[in-house]
């Protein structure tokens, strides 16, 4: 069979399903292809062949010996952002700090996946502890955009997204702290959903910004993400920020229109600076929601502009007391010193790369004697501004409809040595974290310059089957989402 | 807001990492300008709202269980990902001289 590596999730699912495939092709097949493309990518740090095929033929065995049983997910090939723990496989969190980690857990996510039968099938790059907005950052070498390959797949689960976009895998796993998720989805032209917080367990994802991590999924399509979501999240007992609410099921129907959605506009997301492409794509993709029923309001979310502030305090400053257990004692390589001291200062100051050093002093400074009530302090009160902007927009909409990103993907090492503007990069994704509800992203067109160009759609909290839906009805009149890149195998 | 070489010395102590000259002064300038940016955060008015930690969620609940012993993960195992141990402990350079 031709282009078996290719299949959407769905589309292998059902393949599956009739018998014309097998799970152990399939699982080849993407092994093949990552074999032959991603030496150009560089959107995997770590492959478990062997183990992979050893799923893959559990996985045809329980399909044959219970047919009728088998679940969606049952056979399909994911890969998982290097954050998470999978036991059995390295994790590096693209540090050297973690160099050699064998983690002796898994993630709940991962394990609620395998025990639907998915199979892992390795580890994908990611900047320095989910720190960075470009995959640059990894001290394992930056991921290649396959849209083209002289331009960075947005950060940081640069790897998982540049991997479900070059069809390496129909899926993978993503962490958006600050959309880390959400902007290389739409760097890459794919579909990433960021939960809302506490709804997706974080047990065994490595800890970056504890009030704002959350775990999300990039596939092809909303229908994809939704299959994933559905069986990752719910309440988990191992994560103390995990939510009891119940789950509401996703049901997507084709010929869905939106008729009763209402979805806002906020102004303050289509701002001067933004490349014209970006707001032009965004727009035409509102005016299609429109024309599927949806009620379109302009809308005003007036602290936007302060996300970013508010977020390089909060995430620094968590980020610099979760990093303090690097240390070189209980993981990771050591450095060693003549005291103990000496252990700790040269081992954090030599394995961790400059982004993350750069924010654990940022993050210890906000913290520090006399500065904690004009930075930290603040911030978090300004935090609560931006929340209540969501709850006030969120009693006369549904979804809020906006870029995720200012611009198409940047080329590699074109904010060089400037973090600032790499962190204004993120202000359209920081404020779903921030207030804690659910984004998607998905394509909704290209640039001049092919260059895939994405929306956000953010909800209320726990809504995320509202999300899934709109996405979905508009993918089914368009097809941004099926359009691949064409790279030479 | 322009921070002093000392003042990043001091930062840089707090946080146990070891910098070399030259990152100082890139660190200086870089942390220099990040914080001139969030300064503008001073210009709100907050006097009426209370430091709230914590995530998004306004009304989350902090789930409870009951308290009762399951099994962890075995000494010999964590074990293992350490740089260096000894007779089921991790080992360490001296703490006092």
């Amino acid at each position: 069979m031709n282009n078996i590596s290719e299949l959407t999730l769905t589309g292998a699912s059902a393949l599956l399903k009739k018998g014309a495939i097998s799970s152990r092709e399939l699982t080849q097949a993407a092994l093949e292809r990552i074999a032959a493309l991603d030496g150009s990518l560089h959107a995997f740090l770590h492959i478990a062949a062997d183990s992979a095929l050893e799923q893959a033929d559990a996985a045809d065995r329980q399909r044959k010996a219970s047919p009728t049983d088998a679940q969606p997910l049952l056979g399909i090939p994911l890969a998982v952002k290097d954050v998470l723990t999978v036991s059995g496989m390295p994790c590096t969190c693209g540090s050297k700090i973690l160099e050699g980690y064998m983690p002796p857990y898994t993630a709940t996510v991962v394990n609620r996946l395998q025990a639907a039968g998915m199979v892992i099938i390795g580890k994908t790059n990611t900047d320095e502890f989910a720190m960075g907005s470009s995959t640059e950052n990894s001290a394992y070498g930056v991921t290649h955009n396959p849209w083209d390959v002289t331009r960075v797949p947005g950060g940081s689960s640069g790897g998982s997204a540049s991997a479900v976009a070059a069809r390496l895998i129909p899926a993978a796993l993503g962490t958006d702290t600050g959309g880390s998720v959400r902007q290389p989805a739409s760097f890459c032209g794919v579909t990433g959903l960021k939960p809302t917080y506490g709804r997706v367990s974080r047990y065994g994802l490595i800890a970056y910004g504890s009030s704002l991590d959350s775990c999300g999924v990039l596939a092809h399509s909303a229908q994809d993400a939704a299959e994933v979501y559905s069986v990752m999240a719910g309440p988990d007992t191992l994560d103390a920020s995990s939510q009891k609410i119940p789950l509401k099921p996703v049901s997507l129907q084709a010929g869905q229109d939106l008729h009763g959605v209402r979805i806002g506009v906020p102004g303050e997301y289509f701002i001067a600076g933004i490349q014209p492409e970006v707001e032009a794509r965004v727009r035409e993709a509102i005016q299609v929601l429109q024309d599927l029923g949806a009620e379109i309001k302009q809308v005003s979310l007036p602290h936007t502009e302060y996300a970013v502030p508010v977020y390089y305090l909060i995430a620094p400053a968590e980020a610099s007391a979760n990093l303090a257990r690097y240390d070189g004692i209980r993981f990771g390589p050591r450095v060693d010193g003549d005291n103990l001291w000496d252990v700790f200062f040269r081992t954090r100051g030599q394995k961790f790369g400059d982004e993350v050093t750069r924010r654990i002093m940022l993050g210890t400074y906000a913290l520090s004697a006399g500065y904690y009530d004009a930075y930290y302090g603040q911030a978090q009160k300004v935090r609560t501004l931006i929340k209540r902007d969501f709850e006030q927009v969120f009693r006369d909409v549904d979804a809020i409809a906006c870029p995720v990103a200012p611009t198409t993907a940047f080329p590699i090492g074109a904010h060089g040595d400037d973090p600032l503007a790499m962190y204004l990069e993120d202000i359209f994704t920081l404020p779903a974290n921030l207030a804690g509800v659910p984004g998607l992203a998905f394509p909704t067109g290209f640039d001049g310059q092919g260059l895939p160009v994405g929306m956000q759609l953010m909800g209320r909290h726990f809504d995320e089957a509202g999300l899934f839906k709109i996405a979905h009805a508009y993918q089914q009149v368009t097809d941004w989402h099926k359009q691949s890149p064409r790279l030479a195998l | 807001m322009s921070l002093t070489i000392q003042e990043v010395e001091h930062i840089a102590k707090l946080a146990r990492l070891e910098l070399s000259e030259d990152e100082k002064n890139r660190y200086r300038e870089q942390l220099s300008a990040i914080l001139e940016h969030v300064a503008q955060l001073q210009k709100l008015d907050t006097s009426a709202l209370r430091s709230v930690p914590g995530g998004g969620l306004s009304n989350a609940e902090n789930p409870l269980r009951v308290d009762e012993a399951r099994p962890g993960l075995p000494t010999e195992t964590l074990l293992k990902s350490a740089a260096q141990t000894e007779r089921s402990q991790y080992k360490i350079p001296p703490v006092f001289e």
